[in-house]
């Protein structure tokens, strides 16, 4: 029977996106997700999507739902800093892979928010671990630049894409590298000639030469050269990350974000001084490539000591589907602060990592990221510390409305809590 | 999984220079004859020899045995590379050893990965060091994994210092039906494999079933294409493989044949057979073949759908080797479920947490933690103590190694993690790790780190990793 209801609750929240109650959750431990230390007994207050209040002594209004948090606690939902959310339900099965648009012929082009699709399956699966937003990036095909990404959310609901075209993503360094012609010269190179192009493009068209650029690509990369869309970058080896810098200092309105950067500790005070901010993929400790010798888990910590502004992303890590793991990265990070010489993050510096450092970091921090009086309501309760393993959210609120906590694998479960089929096969159990 | 080598691996067998190889692959070896009932010293044994060890004991501290039980307050007390005694806070412990304070800590046995590949895929992920998958036959029984291991990989150090991890299965890829043999390893770096290898180990078989080896054959245009296809060339090698076993018991000469040397060992019994196979229903099919050729499966790994059929893998004696959550990356792993492992302990079959990975054998810890909590949600109750069996005893058992190892028993090898805290808390890590009572990680003294020489001269040499 709560099968029947988990559908039925799905069913009315795709067919009604909008609605939105005024919700007070009462008594829990709260986490505002600023990087300030967790108070006790707060009230979180939501109207019409939107965060009123947030805190201790916070009245509740008159006719609000009341959700009683006592003894859990209450944080912002988790905001992943870099994925492949929605692009794809079984990465081997092409059909269902929409992470690269490369042979499409364009590049910086490709906007990658028709193929976010909010009915794929690690929509409800994340959803149900405390992710409410994520910054989705196209993967490269044979061009560095990817093409631009949203950030959406993961509302039970039809319409996924929070924000469009919110950045360009560029891929630099060993991949980088193959894409333009098998040579760190050659990205450089590429770069610099594309949005030249751009350029000229943007003078008029009888000055454009389209040798590497299409018109569409052209005008997506003018929007960055203009430093009105963030470039997103993937770079990880020290010398790389300070090529770039060099190359920032010749095209000054671009607003840079570097995301992997595994060897960032290498070069933490030019990168605080260059004031790029960085989605770091958190656990990175092997030189699985040539660029990242120097990986190590306290690289985080160190950029963060150096100034740089850091949030947790999980570029090429499981990140069409695992953005679950993001609590348990940040997690890992805490406990290395209780290694000797060893750099890690504090819990509160942690929980911020993923929610509003990668929000400000993609410049919607004035919107999402944490609990504050005007922001989206995406308020996740969980039944205990929400870095914990063992802890799970028992309420998700997505932009003021209460999400269905359902998904397939639990229907699995359900039907395989016990294995012996019983008086009909298991294929008549739902 | 490890699809990304496997299509290198075919690549490589596509060029010219290797055609060769790929041809002569499918010749009988012919090696040499001998008596059959003479048997010959085997190959590449190991040379494995526990570093010192001084008598130490950690008292005053949280205690999971590996076998399922629990000791508050209690003492653990090693020496001459073994377990002595193991109990509450009167264990005795004697005058003049090492003694340390584990007030607010916790030990276990050294954690054991069934499933790594460690070495013939190791870091850095270079072409170069594709070694995992002779991906050039369906069936290679004849490739021995300890030839492809190296043992200077950077993993093997992570492995030690982030994850306990004190013994672990080098496996062959799953490119093939019959990938080859595995080799169980000492998580103690040495300048050759033989002196790695664990002395008395019994070797396994890896077998494949499902989208990989007719992927890999059928996209060559070669048997298999098809599930079909892959159980049919299975049971004609197993057929090959009973007469040559009949051959060499007869008391004729016979010729040598290292594959089938290797298919004999595990129908007398003496190689496990460790299956890489997802689906429920290929699962039931394997344990049939079994039952046809008269060999046992130790463990399905990667078994993704154990919960479907976990009274058949119960009633069959079979450990199911799998993930917490990993899911979708592939066809075979949709149905997967995070409470795969809690319906498998809920029923009685024997559940082991394998990472196939890198970076998630440095968190096993975690990864049964995480079904753990799973299983609690959907009102399965499995202890801390019993988790950690997932970890040390389950897996040493399917790899023939449980008198040796796997838990904290008197007279085993005295294989040893002291974590920081509670190791199913994402919190908590390993503090000091000994191997045979030897002292091969401190987490407080870099001198008991190891650098594997790939990394020596290397930036961030010396980092805690």
């Amino acid at each position: 029977m709560k099968h029947v209801l988990y559908a039925a609750a799905a069913l009315a929240a795709f067919t009604s996106p909008s609605y939105a109650e005024t919700i007070a959750i009462t008594g829990g431990k709260l986490v505002v997700g600023d990087g300030s230390a967790p108070v006790d007994g707060a009230t979180v207050v939501i109207r019409d999507g939107s965060i009123v209040a947030a805190g201790v002594g916070v009245a509740i209004p008159a006719g609000a739902r009341q959700i009683d948090a006592s003894g859990k606690w209450v944080t912002p939902g988790v905001f992943a800093g870099f994925t492949r959310l929605g692009l794809s339900e079984v990465d081997a099965v092409n059909g269902t892979n929409d992470k690269s648009g490369g042979k499409s012929g364009f590049s910086a082009a490709i906007d990658i928010a028709p193929a976010i699709d909010p009915f794929r399956s690690p929509f409800a699966v994340n959803r149900s671990a405390g992710v409410t937003r994520a910054v989705v990036a196209p993967e490269a095909g044979d061009n560095i630049f990817a093409g631009q990404g949203a950030i959406a959310d993961l509302g039970a609901d039809s319409d996924a894409v929070a924000k469009p075209r919110a950045f360009q993503f560029a891929e630099f360094g060993e991949d980088g590298a193959a894409n333009a012609g098998g040579s760190r010269a050659g990205t450089h190179l590429h770069f610099r000639a594309m949005l030249r192009e751009a350029q000229d493009y943007a003078a008029g068209r009888d000055n454009f030469d389209d040798d590497l650029l299409k018109a569409e690509d052209a005008k997506a990369l003018l929007s960055v050269l203009r430093g009105e869309t963030r470039l997103l970058i993937h770079v990880e080896g020290a010398n790389d990350i300070l090529r770039l810098l060099e190359l920032k200092r010749d095209f000054p309105t671009i607003k840079m974000v570097f995301v992997g950067v595994t060897e960032g500790w290498r070069v933490a005070p030019q990168l605080a001084q260059a004031g790029v901010p960085v989605i770091a993929s958190a656990l990175n400790d092997l030189p699985a490539t040539f660029e990242m010798l120097g990986a190590t888990q306290s690289n985080i910590g160190r950029m963060k000591d150096a100034g740089v502004k850091v949030a947790i992303g999980m570029i090429n890590d499981r990140d069409s589907h695992q953005l679950r793991y993001t609590t348990q990265y940040a997690g890992n990070l805490v406990s290395l602060e209780k290694l000797p010489n060893a750099s890690g993050l504090s819990w509160d510096e942690a929980f911020a990592a993923i929610s509003s450092v990668p929000a400000d970091i993609m410049g919607v921090g004035d919107r999402y990221g944490s609990l504050k009086s005007g922001k989206a309501a995406d308020v996740v309760v969980w039944d205990g510390d929400p870095l914990e393993l063992s802890s799970t959210p028992t309420t998700v609120i997505i932009d003021g409305v209460e999400q269905p906590l359902g998904n397939r694998q639990q229907r699995l479960r359900d039907r395989y809590a016990r294995p012996t089929e019983g008086d009909l096969p298991k294929a008549y159990d739902r | 999984m490890k699809m990304t080598f496997t299509r290198k691996a075919i690549a490589a067998c596509l060029l010219p220079l290797s055609m060769a190889a790929c041809t002569s692959a499918e010749k009988p070896q012919t090696v040499s004859s001998v008596k059959p009932v003479e048997k010959a010293p085997a190959p590449f044994p190991s040379t494995y020899k526990a570093y010192p060890g001084v008598a130490t004991a950690i008292r005053n501290v949280t205690i999971y045995d590996g076998e399922g039980g629990k000791i508050d307050n209690g003492v653990v007390f090693m020496s001459g590379g073994k377990i002595s005694s193991v109990g509450g806070p009167e264990t005795a412990i004697p005058a003049d050893i090492a003694v340390f304070d584990g007030a607010g800590k916790y030990v276990t046995p050294g954690i054991i990965d069934i499933h790594s590949h460690l070495g013939d895929y190791p870091t850095p992920s270079v072409e170069a060091h594709s070694d995992g998958n002779e991906a050039t036959s369906p069936t290679t029984p004849e490739v021995w994994a300890e030839h492809s291991v190296w043992p200077q990989d950077p993993g093997f150090s992570r492995a030690l210092t982030n994850g306990g991890v004190t013994s672990l299965q080098i496996l062959p890829g799953s490119a093939n039906l019959m990938g080859g043999r595995s080799v169980v390893l000492k998580n103690v770096y040495s300048r050759t494999i033989q002196g790695m290898k664990f002395p008395g180990a019994p070797y396994g078989m890896k077998m494949a079933c499902g989208e990989n080896p007719k992927r890999v054959y059928g996209t060559k245009g070669r048997m298999p294409s098809t599930r079909m296809g892959n159980l049919a060339v299975n049971r004609q090698t197993w057929i090959k493989a009973q007469e040559y076993r009949k051959k060499r018991d007869s008391g004729k000469e016979y010729t040598r044949d290292l594959g089938m040397e290797t298919l004999a060992g595990v129908l007398d019994g003496e190689i496990s057979i460790q299956n890489h196979c997802y689906r429920a229903d290929e699962m039931a099919l394997v344990l049939d073949m079994a039952k046809e050729f008269g060999y046992k499966v130790a463990a399905f790994h990667h078994a993704v759908e154990s919960y479907k059929i976990a009274d058949l893998l119960r009633d069959n004696g079979v450990c199911s080797a799998v993930w917490a959550d990993w899911w979708g990356f592939k066809m075979e792993a949709y149905d997967a479920i995070p409470e795969n492992a809690a319906i498998l302990q809920n029923t009685g079959a024997c559940v082991i947490i394998h990472s196939d990975d890198e970076n998630q054998i440095q968190r096993l810890n975690q990864e049964a933690a995480k079904a753990q909590a799973d299983g609690r949600r959907m009102g399965i109750q499995i202890s801390d103590a019993e988790v950690i069996k997932w970890l040390t005893y389950n897996p040493a058992k399917a790899l023939g190694i449980a008198d040796k190892t796997g838990s904290l028993k008197p007279g085993k090898m005295a294989d040893v993690v002291l974590w920081n805290g509670n190791p199913l808390s994402v919190y908590s890590r390993p503090e000091m790790v000994w191997i045979d009572g030897a002292l091969m990680y401190d987490a407080k003294d870099p001198k008991r780190r190891p650098v594997s020489d790939f990394e020596l001269g290397q930036p961030g040499e010396g980092d805690v990793k």
